[in-house]
């Protein structure tokens, strides 16, 4: 149970760098439940499309090839989520925006049994449809960043981690701006805050919602591409992901896109330095623990009301 | 809750699918089919477990693969550590799973909806690292063969697997079965649909809610125990993984959530589904079966939103009901108020009383210094503008806010900070201002829940509640369904409902808000027959009008401050009371005309 210095400070630093993903794509998964209320179990599924679109753009079909083995993984990490945009655009056109909306409020408890069992429906088709196209066999985006580090005084921060750092950080705070700021984004918070007045306003609710679907799936898949190129994935890696994307939203407080920022990089932060004290296998029940915990202590979130959870 | 004709059917209707599937066992050939069919058995146990938490009380759980997995590990641990025959160890499951669904029940029912459902998703996918960091990832349960190997459950026939799992299945439907007809159905249903009114009725959620994860666990437990015999290796990810969890889910809602046959409706669909997939197309293309499958539980859903067994009991059930929810019934007149044969005597002195108590919610003081004597016998109206605190302090009164200060005294004993159902018991009954009704249940159903409190038993229960709606003179709609109400019938209803236990004390919330001129006539005649008959009344009102000829005492609350109290005609003559309403102008003018 004893570490040094160093060791303290490099589990922090690579807790930070691995946790700005998290957040990146608690960010989306956070979008898609503050508008829909939607518990959406696919969402590690569209991330696992993600690494696949950054992974065929950066090597495979060689698209971006050109850019070579530094800025290639970068753009097609940023390009997956477009891709994955409109594949959620298509998905919520013809699957979701049945059993979500207005139109499913009438059903017994909201339509939240539909729905939860068509994210569950997609999830299976997405994670085995992967399968047949893409194969069994974990790959990884290979870029020379990801092997090499910046020296710190005796910490270590891998390159490919910190550039992604970077890329998540601005995409995050992009989408910060954009839900701030524009039009477009202030309708939306607007629906997720209350349908009902916003229907009122005038705002499109179906649209609203196919918006957050579609812009919460491109952007946990920009996360995606960014995870790719600094571990091995597979169809069925979503699921993982999954349960951290939703530890990370609850602590910053269901619906609050910044809040699942900081939850995300928490995770993070708790999944890196856990080995400190307790076995190396046990990484993800303390999240679980410290997931818990906070809900215990602090019901409503770091971020949330308290009035969103009664 | 059943009629007992209806509670007989489906018991034969449980004998029968049990005869159908020892003759299908009979029937089918290889011992493959078999297995496949004792699986399909044990899933619809862990789906029926599942049902009684989160399809009868409204509480999804996304994780209780933690009491299968729990349960699995039970048998293969005992078997291989201290050699305990499953013939012990299942049973004992039962025990684990209700343990487990104690401990994890404790904290986590702070939370409600999504919360719980994602906080319950956690505990199964904690375990799996743990089970796996123990050095369990391949748990293979010894063999045994000769004499011992029926001694521990491993039969040359796959029959008798099928025997046992269709026996938990029976015993699961049993419980079911049980629970829908019995107080705890009730109380679930009533939780399901309006949490804070079934508190208030004096249903005591928490303990309900503890006792169906308790016994939801340790169905769940006890199917996963058998799921190991026929497992024979066992491994966290098949057991804890998500896949576990969102099966028992997957087959209730499919098959019909918080019905007694939809868990097992979906697991005999959508397991053999599954099987037959995988062995008919997964070897010619690995993947193509999860996505049939996956199609499938889409396609279903497009098309039965509610799940299988609701939308064929909606086709069946159309045009042979003659009144549909929600259709509206000719009005019935208002039926007299009947008088209690034996009012009840009032003892006098105080019944209610505050002291000093205060409630602030950050920075705003919502009561500060409430000092309130309530007579017993009498009809005690506080009134006050919007805002004032008259909802804060009925919540104060019956238990939903614990106040900051002060104390609240209930014949003569403490009731501060006590739980709502607790409340209730003593004898407080309570309106909501906006009615809180269980609208899916039926009007006599809503007031039964009500009765609970003070009936011995279910037949008690059902004749108070005929009693109260007879009072408020309702009875004519007692089969009618909540949710088609007109505003005057919910807010007799809902008197019906506090008053149905007999309780010593009603707080009427703006009982009489948004009703039109003649129903309120009726509604004040029940409030005057409360007091008749030796109830005593406390009413808060934002109008005066009315107030002022239904009530014998009268204090005006503003600003979370009792301003003014006394007889209502001298209150209304009171300057601060004239300021609180109509604001200083006027009380210099009503002071002119008054000289």
């Amino acid at each position: 149970m004893s570490f040094t210095l160093v060791d303290f400070l490099q589990a922090l630093s690579t807790g930070i760098l691995v946790g700005s993903t998290y957040a990146l794509m608690c960010v989306g998964l956070g979008i898609i439940f503050g508008a829909m209320r939607v518990i959406n179990f696919a969402q590690g599924d569209f991330l696992m499309l993600g690494m696949y679109a950054a992974f065929y753009l950066t090597t495979g079909y060689g698209v971006l090839m050109f850019m070579g083995p530094y800025a290639g993984p970068i753009a097609g990490a940023f390009l997956a989520g477009p891709i994955v945009f409109c594949v959620g655009w298509l998905v919520h056109r013809f699957i979701m925006s049945r059993v979500t909306g207005a139109g499913a409020e009438a059903s017994q408890g909201g339509g939240a049994y539909g729905q939860i069992l068509t994210t569950l429906g997609l999830s299976l088709i997405l994670q085995n449809g992967a399968l047949i196209v893409f194969g069994s066999s974990p790959t990884a985006i290979r870029t020379p960043l990801s092997h090499s580090s910046f020296e710190i005084g005796e910490v270590l921060l891998n390159r490919g981690r910190c550039v992604s750092f970077v890329v998540a950080v601005l995409v995050a705070a992009a989408v910060y701006l954009f839900l701030g700021h524009t039009r477009l984004g202030k309708g939306l918070r607007a629906a997720a805050d209350n349908p009902q007045a916003a229907i009122y306003m005038g705002i499109d609710d179906t649209r609203a919602h196919r918006l957050a679907w579609s812009l919460g799936v491109g952007i946990t898949a920009v996360a995606g591409g960014l995870v790719a190129s600094n571990q091995s994935f597979q169809p069925y890696t979503g699921f993982d992901f999954v349960i951290v994307m939703y530890a990370g939203v609850v602590l910053g407080g269901l619906g609050s896109a910044l809040g699942a920022f900081w939850g995300g990089l928490l995770i993070g932060i708790v999944q890196q330095m856990s080995p400190l004290v307790f076995p190396y296998q046990l990484q993800n029940t303390c999240i679980f623990v410290v997931f818990l915990l906070i809900i215990f202590l602090r019901p409503q979130g770091l971020f949330g009301r308290l009035s969103e959870r009664t | 809750m059943r009629t007992r004709a209806e509670a007989n059917r489906q018991r034969w209707a449980i004998a029968g699918v049990a005869i159908a599937v020892l003759l299908l066992s009979l029937v089918l050939q290889s011992a493959y089919f078999e297995q496949v069919l004792a699986e399909v058995l044990l899933w619809a146990v862990l789906s029926l477990g599942w049902n009684i938490l989160c399809g009868y009380g409204g509480y999804s759980s996304f994780g209780h693969a933690v009491f299968w997995g729990l349960g699995a590990y039970t048998v293969g641990l005992a078997m291989i550590d201290l050699n305990l025959t499953p013939w012990v160890s299942i049973p004992f499951c039962a025990v684990v799973g209700a343990v487990a669904g104690a401990l994890i029940g404790y904290p986590t029912f702070r939370l409600r909806g999504h919360y719980f459902g994602l906080a319950m998703l956690a505990y199964p996918l904690a375990m799996l690292p743990i089970f796996n960091w123990l050095g369990y990832q391949e748990l293979a349960l010894p063999m045994k063969r000769g004499e011992a190997a029926i001694a521990y459950m491993q039969f040359d026939d796959p029959r008798i697997y099928v025997v046992l799992a269709l026996a938990l299945m029976v015993g699961a439907l049993a419980i079911s079965l049980w629970v829908e007809n019995s107080r705890f159905g009730m109380a679930l249903t009533a939780i399901k649909q309006n949490e804070p009114a079934a508190e208030a009725a004096g249903i005591d959620t928490w303990k309900w809610k503890m006792l169906a994860l308790m016994l939801s666990g340790a169905m769940s437990s006890v199917a996963g125990g058998l799921y190991a015999v026929l497992l024979l290796v066992l491994t966290p990810d098949t057991l804890f993984g998500i896949l576990a969890s969102a099966q028992a889910l997957i087959l209730a809602l499919f098959g019909g959530v918080g019905s007694l046959w939809g868990p097992v409706i979906g697991a005999f669909v959508l397991v053999p589904l599954a099987e037959g997939l995988n062995a008919q197309l997964g070897n010619v293309l690995p993947g193509i079966q999860g996505v049939v499958y996956g199609v499938a539980i889409i396609a279903i859903i497009l098309l039965a939103p509610e799940g299988v067994y609701w939308r064929v009991l909606d086709r069946l059930g159309r045009g042979k009901k003659p009144a549909p929810r929600g259709e509206t019934v000719p009005a019935v007149p208002a039926a007299p108020v009947i008088a209690l044969p034996h009012p009840r005597e009032a003892a006098g002195g105080d019944l209610l009383v505050l002291k000093n108590v205060g409630i602030a919610f950050g920075g705003l003081r919502a009561l500060d210094q409430i000092d309130l004597a309530v007579p017993e016998g009498s009809l005690y109206g506080i009134i006050g503008p919007n805002g004032a605190g008259k909802t804060t302090l009925f919540n104060v009164i019956n238990g939903f806010l614990t106040p900051g200060s002060g104390s609240i005294t209930f014949d003569g004993e403490a009731i501060t900070g006590m739980r709502p159902s607790r409340v209730c018991r003593r004898g407080i009954g309570r309106t909501f201002q906006v009615v809180r009704s269980f609208s899916r249940m039926s009007v006599l159903e809503n007031v039964i829940v009500g009765a609970y409190v003070g009936a011995p038993d279910d037949t008690a229960a059902r004749n108070m509640a005929l009693a109260a709606l007879d009072r408020v003179g309702l009875s004519a709609r007692a089969d009618a369904i909540a949710g088609g109400l007109t505003t005057r019938e919910l807010r007799l209803m809902e008197l019906a409902r506090a008053l149905a236990p007999n309780p010593r004390l009603m707080l009427l919330d703006e009982t009489l808000a948004g009703l039109g001129h003649d129903d309120l006539d009726g509604i004040l005649g029940a409030i005057r027959q409360l007091r008749a008959d030796g109830i005593t009344v406390l009413i808060i009102e934002h109008t005066m009008q009315a107030m002022v000829n239904l009530v014998d005492h009268f204090t005006v609350l503003d600003h979370g401050r009792l301003i003014a109290g006394g007889k209502p005609h001298d209150v209304v003559r009171d300057p601060r009371v004239i300021e609180a309403y109509l604001g200083k102008k006027w009380v210099e003018r009503v002071a002119a005309t008054a000289n």
